[in-house]
């Protein structure tokens, strides 16, 4: 593959179409500015913020762009509230689509065939593949990304965190919990 | 297309094995893959809509015994050959043996990268009155075009209601064949489980999907 892959790169360098300086810079930007730091900020926000809670889940786009310091963030965001009565569970099952500016690139699990094909049919059995398991009398809602709209799930804010800094809570906020397939971290558990 | 790309509710694909302490990429050759996918659609060789249509395109057995980013790259070379812009002998050789062809928005360079860090705008003006509203009762249509669609198959002919109205956004299927943007209402529709899946599957369960207008009909 290697070699396949620079024999291309070779042909679009040669015939002018990208400057390969530019492909190190976008690999670059990639390993450095995406990742799950991004959502665990907004996660922890709206945790510790119940008016930027609401905004954020009137309308996700417009609350995330607003605090700036998050790297920044395209349109069709749509975040999803997880309580006692429902989870939320994010696919795709038609191909890889995923919040990249609050995640990162999706992990090879996400884009792969048995997450792609379980998680709409037989959710209840994913999350156990992920050691999750739900009571069974809560609703499981589960958000097919068919189209360019993008959902990050909200995880329920762990106990025993009152009074915590933003800081400290966005620690807790792990990557699965904001797909819907884990939960945040519990405060002074082991990580 | 009914492809196995569709895989949404097939079974025998085994468990969900996540990776501790995943890389962002095994190998370099994956983030040059990544990279060359993201300079050639901003400049304007292809949309992100017809680079899906070219994954799903490949040989089943292709598709299914490849990992995501050789998928990437087959896709590409398939995509850039059948577009011009790269051809068969020169993705053989490694090395430029003809002129190129003119990109839409001109090379690739690294003022551009910046560029392709924000997400691409996909809302457009509303070509006419949007037909559903949320709470509305609608059957997902029994279409199979052969060509790109983002309706997957599990949902065609089941009913479910309208919960959110997205407004128009860019209609994938036309614009995967370069038919132009044709904008579209979208919505998201939720379907029972049961509805989906049969009478004896887990009664908590919810999907949805999001639906362009022209996949829908009042139900």
């Amino acid at each position: 593959m290697e070699l396949r892959v620079r024999a291309l790169e070779t042909v679009l360098s040669e015939k002018g179409y990208v400057d390969p300086a530019a492909l190190d810079a976008i690999v670059q930007a990639y390993e450095t500015r995406i990742g799950p730091h991004n959502g665990a900020r907004v996660v922890a926000k709206a945790w510790a913020d119940p008016a930027f809670k609401r905004a954020l889940l009137e309308d996700a786009t417009k609350a995330v762009g607003a605090l700036g310091h998050v790297s920044r963030v395209g349109d069709h965001l749509v975040a999803i509230e997880n309580t006692p009565e429902r989870h939320n569970m994010v696919v795709c099952t038609l191909c890889s689509c995923y919040p990249w500016e609050m995640l990162g690139l999706p992990p090879v699990w996400y884009k792969a065939a048995p997450y792609r094909s379980r998680a709409v049919k037989d959710p209840r059995g994913v999350l156990k593949d992920f050691g999750v398991s739900l009571p069974k009398e809560t609703e499981i809602r589960v958000w097919d990304s068919t189209a360019e709209t993008r959902f990050l799930v909200l995880p329920m804010r762990p106990k025993g965190t009152d009074g915590w800094s933003e800081e400290q809570l966005a620690e807790l906020v792990t990557r699965d919990s904001m797909i819907g397939t884990g939960f945040p971290k519990t405060p002074g558990a082991p990580s | 297309m009914n492809g196995v790309h569709d895989m949404g509710g097939m079974d025998g694909f085994g468990k969900v094995e996540p990776e501790p302490n995943e890389p962002m990429f095994h190998t370099r050759w994956e983030s040059r893959v990544l990279a060359m996918v993201r300079a050639m659609g901003a400049a304007g060789a292809f949309n992100i809509d017809t680079s899906r249509f070219y994954r799903e395109s490949l040989p089943p057995h292709v598709y299914l015994s490849s990992s995501y980013y050789k998928k990437w790259l087959l896709g590409l070379e398939d995509m850039l050959i059948a577009k011009g812009f790269v051809g068969k002998d020169e993705v053989g050789k490694g090395h430029a043996l003809a002129p190129a062809k003119p990109l839409k928005r001109g090379k690739f360079t690294a003022a551009d990268v910046e560029r392709i860090m924000v997400r691409g705008k996909f809302g457009r003006d509303a070509q006419a009155p949007a037909k559903f509203k949320a709470g509305d009762r609608v059957r997902a249509r029994n279409i199979h075009p052969a060509t790109h669609t983002r309706l997957p198959r599990y949902v065609r002919g089941h009913v479910g209601v309208v919960e959110r109205d997205h407004g128009v956004q860019v209609f994938p299927d036309s614009a995967a064949n370069e038919a132009g943007e044709n904008p579209q209402w979208l919505y998201t529709v939720v379907f029972d489980g049961a509805e989906l899946w049969g009478p004896d599957s887990d009664p908590t369960v919810k999907i949805s999907v999001d639906a362009f207008e022209p996949y829908l009909e009042k139900a």
